[in-house]
């Protein structure tokens, strides 16, 4: 590529380069677009993040609303799964984990000391990049969460809890045969559909998705995508993806994060064609990341 | 690259393959080499101690006409069960000895023949008077266990061409085994007697059973007490603990500790809880206790290698549908890390069974007699057991110690075929 381009600050912190991360995170600016919704199911303001003494999240603010998909693109490395994990506090197995700043779910700030991560996390569900189901059942992977938060009366109730969530995951008929068969023997994609329909399953309120396509082939890509699409009406949903395709299909607004910093967020239409910032246009034209 | 260097690339690459499969080849064949060697020494081992131990699974008997006579037993006619247990039994079977070989007059002789029989029989006939004492008076017959040596003439042990001077085993007693056999009256049966019994100076009487029990019970004492512990400590480490420096003085000291010698751990016992607890001696209570100290951190550390081996993935999972930290432990990660500790629990509980020397430090290398019933009777263990049989000079005991060799193997393999069984319940997939 001989194109003229204006040097970019390189992700990895080469020995040649003076800058420190720091600096270059303040030479990228204030966030362009905005932030805020009307009424956001969640809300963060001026967060950031360290590992130990490593800073990954700079000051970053972002609404998430109520049934919407909000796309978080960037490159490799820069924070996208490190604040998706702060909105349902996954964060807090790291114990070299320090998050500052505000995180707000209807409200309610979530890192606030009447907050219980437990419950928070019934309320906020993930869905991971790996598909990881339960070595378990298929019944009983669906049936975990439910059970746990004391969702169903009776058995019944759990029988039709587990029907309905693989119903709406699009795996129901594909496994209605063989819901005692363990959940780790169905295909990756069938995989990654059954670990969504564990986490609708708890009736959460947001659902965050750290890459759920990222090892899968493009039907059944193609299936998750569609089940998104449907899951906006009923929930908040927050989605990295790598996939610029993707997020411009199923995503209503878009964040495109850089070295822990939020560089730009607005409709996905626009920021897909008409981008006002140098770095999210040189990464969606594929010429970054 | 040009198509020249393509071509060299191959070249190299195949010159360099050859050496590689050359050293493969190495590789496999000292392995094979080291397998079969190892397997050789376990076959040899395995045999000889088998050969060693199988007659000792037979006992010879004897077949006596008894005459249970007032006189003869010391007693009236009808006794208490006091004066039945003081009769005097010995005098009985000495009657019917010298009723089958009425020549024999010289003391010496009759010293010779009454040692035909074991000295333990008088006990077998004690037990049968005793539970039916209405045979006083009467005459029965009755299949009593020889002596150590007539045990070992019948079995082919003794070399009757050398010198009579010496052999233990004098030509007379030869000639009455002799005819006792043509009379049908020696017969080979099945040694219900070692199992039935605990040990005992006379090798024909000593049993198993009581180092059995004690080590049965020992090491209740020992997985009940290291298990639990162990794996509560090796969850509340893994999963719960902060780290920083105090759990890293942990970890180092329960490194430690599994290096430490057996036998300081034997100190430890006799010093804390027999002095200290005041803990009666050579009891299975403080065996275990001693044992669990020496067990516990095989099981700590094999438990939290298992813990850490289980994928964050599932963890993360769990976490996700909004488990509590203790409920992702018990409902998945435990489960998952199952067969691991179990592989860990079993090299331990092995390890406890052979152990001896911290046992010889708290008074379980006494010579006991009853078989323990309970946490707090004197007891000894099976390899205490081995060891000082295979101390004792007498023919009979080499072979009862290759016949506890192959008791304690069967422990063993009992053990550990219970592990590979809960292990094979545990093991999934993931
Ligand atoms: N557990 C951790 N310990 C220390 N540093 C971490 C940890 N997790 C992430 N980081 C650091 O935080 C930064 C952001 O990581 P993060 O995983 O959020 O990136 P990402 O945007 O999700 O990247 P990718 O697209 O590759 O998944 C990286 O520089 C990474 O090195
Ligand atoms: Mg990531």
């Amino acid at each position: 590529m001989n194109e003229e381009v204006t040097p970019l600050p390189s992700l990895e912190q080469d020995q040649t380069s003076e800058q420190t991360i720091e600096e270059i995170v303040a030479s990228l600016g204030e966030t362009v677009g905005e932030p805020r919704v009307d009424d956001p199911k969640m809300s963060v303001s001026n967060v950031n993040v360290f590992y130990a003494e490593k800073q990954a999240i700079f000051g970053v603010d972002l609404d998430i609303a109520n049934n919407e998909v909000i796309s978080m693109i960037g490159p490799s490395g820069c924070g996208k799964s490190t604040l998706l994990r702060c909105l349902n506090r996954m964060n807090d197995t790291i114990p070299i984990c320090k998050v500052t700043g505000e995180l707000m779910l209807d409200g309610e700030d979530i890192y606030g000391k009447d907050t219980d991560p437990v419950l928070l996390r019934a309320r906020v569900g993930m869905v991971f990049q790996k598909p990881n189901p339960f070595p378990k059942s298929i019944y009983e992977n669906v049936a975990y969460g439910p059970r746990l938060h004391g969702l169903n009366r009776n058995k019944a109730d759990l029988d039709d809890i587990v029907v309905n969530s693989l119903k709406k995951a699009g795996i129901y008929n594909e496994v209605k045969n063989r819901l005692d068969e363990s959940g780790t023997s169905l295909s990756g994609g069938q995989q990654q559909r059954l670990c969504i329909a564990r986490t609708i399953a708890c009736s959460p309120e947001v659902i965050l998705m750290d890459e759920p396509c990222s090892a899968l082939d493009p039907i059944a890509t193609a299936k998750i995508e569609e089940l998104i699409d449907e899951l906006r009406e009923n929930y908040a949903i927050a989605i990295v993806t790598h996939s610029m395709q993707q997020a411009a299909r199923v995503s209503q607004r878009t964040a495109y994060f850089h070295l822990g910093k939020l560089v730009e967020v607005g409709d996905t239409d626009t920021i897909f064609t008409n981008p006002s910032h140098e770095l999210t246009e040189n990464y969606i034209t594929g010429r970054f990341g | 690259m040009s198509a020249q260097d393509k071509r060299d690339t191959t070249e190299l690459v195949q010159s360099s393959l050859q050496r590689r499969y050359a050293r493969e080849k190495r590789f496999r064949f000292f392995g094979l080499a080291a397998i079969t060697a190892s397997l050789t020494f376990l076959a040899v081992l395995l045999i000889t101690i088998t050969l060693r131990g199988l007659p000792a699974f037979k006992q010879t008997f004897i077949q006596l006409d008894i005459t249970l006579d007032a006189k003869t037993l010391g007693t009236d006619e009808n006794p208490d069960t006091d004066a039945l247990r003081k009769a005097n039994y010995n005098g009985t079977i000495k009657n019917s000895l010298l009723a089958l070989f009425p020549d024999v007059k010289k003391r010496a002789d009759k010293k010779r023949l009454y040692k035909l029989v074991s000295n333990g029989a008088q006990y077998d006939l004690q037990r049968k008077v005793m539970a039916d004492p209405s045979l006083i008076g009467e005459t029965f017959t009755i299949w009593l266990p020889v002596g150590d040596d007539t045990n070992g003439y019948i079995q082919g042990n003794i070399d009757t061409t050398l010198p009579e001077k010496k052999r233990r085993f004098k030509d007379n007693q030869v000639q009455w085994v002799e005819t006792l056999k043509e009379n049908n009256q020696i017969e080979r049966r099945f040694n219900y007697t070692f199992f039935e019994r605990g040990d005992s100076r006379e090798p024909e009487m000593a049993g198993i059973k009581g180092s059995l029990f004690g080590s049965m019970l020992t090491l209740t004492v020992t997985l009940l007490l290291s298990f639990p512990v162990a794996v509560a400590t090796a969850i509340y480490l893994e999963e719960f603990a902060p780290k920083n420096r105090w759990t890293d003085i942990i970890e180092v000291n329960i490194n430690n500790l599994a290096a430490v010698p057996s036998i300081v751990f034997g100190l430890l016992g006799l010093a804390i809880f027999i002095n200290f607890f005041n803990l009666p001696r050579s009891a299975p209570i403080v065996g275990g206790l001693v044992l669990s100290l020496m067990t516990l951190p095989t099981i700590i550390i094999s438990a939290r290698a298992a813990l850490k081996s289980v994928p964050p993935s599932i963890r993360d999972a769990a976490l996700g549908v909004g488990a509590s930290k203790l409920q992702v432990v018990f409902h998945h990660v435990l489960p998952l890390a199952m067969p691991g500790i179990l592989t860990g629990t079993i090299i331990g509980m092995a390890q406890a069974l052979g152990e001896t020397a911290p046992l010889l430090m708290i008074g379980m290398v006494a010579f006991i007699v009853d078989v323990p019933t309970s946490l707090t009777d004197p007891a000894t263990v099976l390899p205490v057991q081995i060891y000082q049989w295979a101390d004792l000079p007498e023919k009979g005991f080499v072979e009862k110690t290759s016949a506890a060799i192959m008791v304690l193997l069967a422990f063993l393999i009992m053990m550990n075929a219970v592990a590979v069984y809960l292990r094979r319940k545990f093991e999934r997939k993931w």
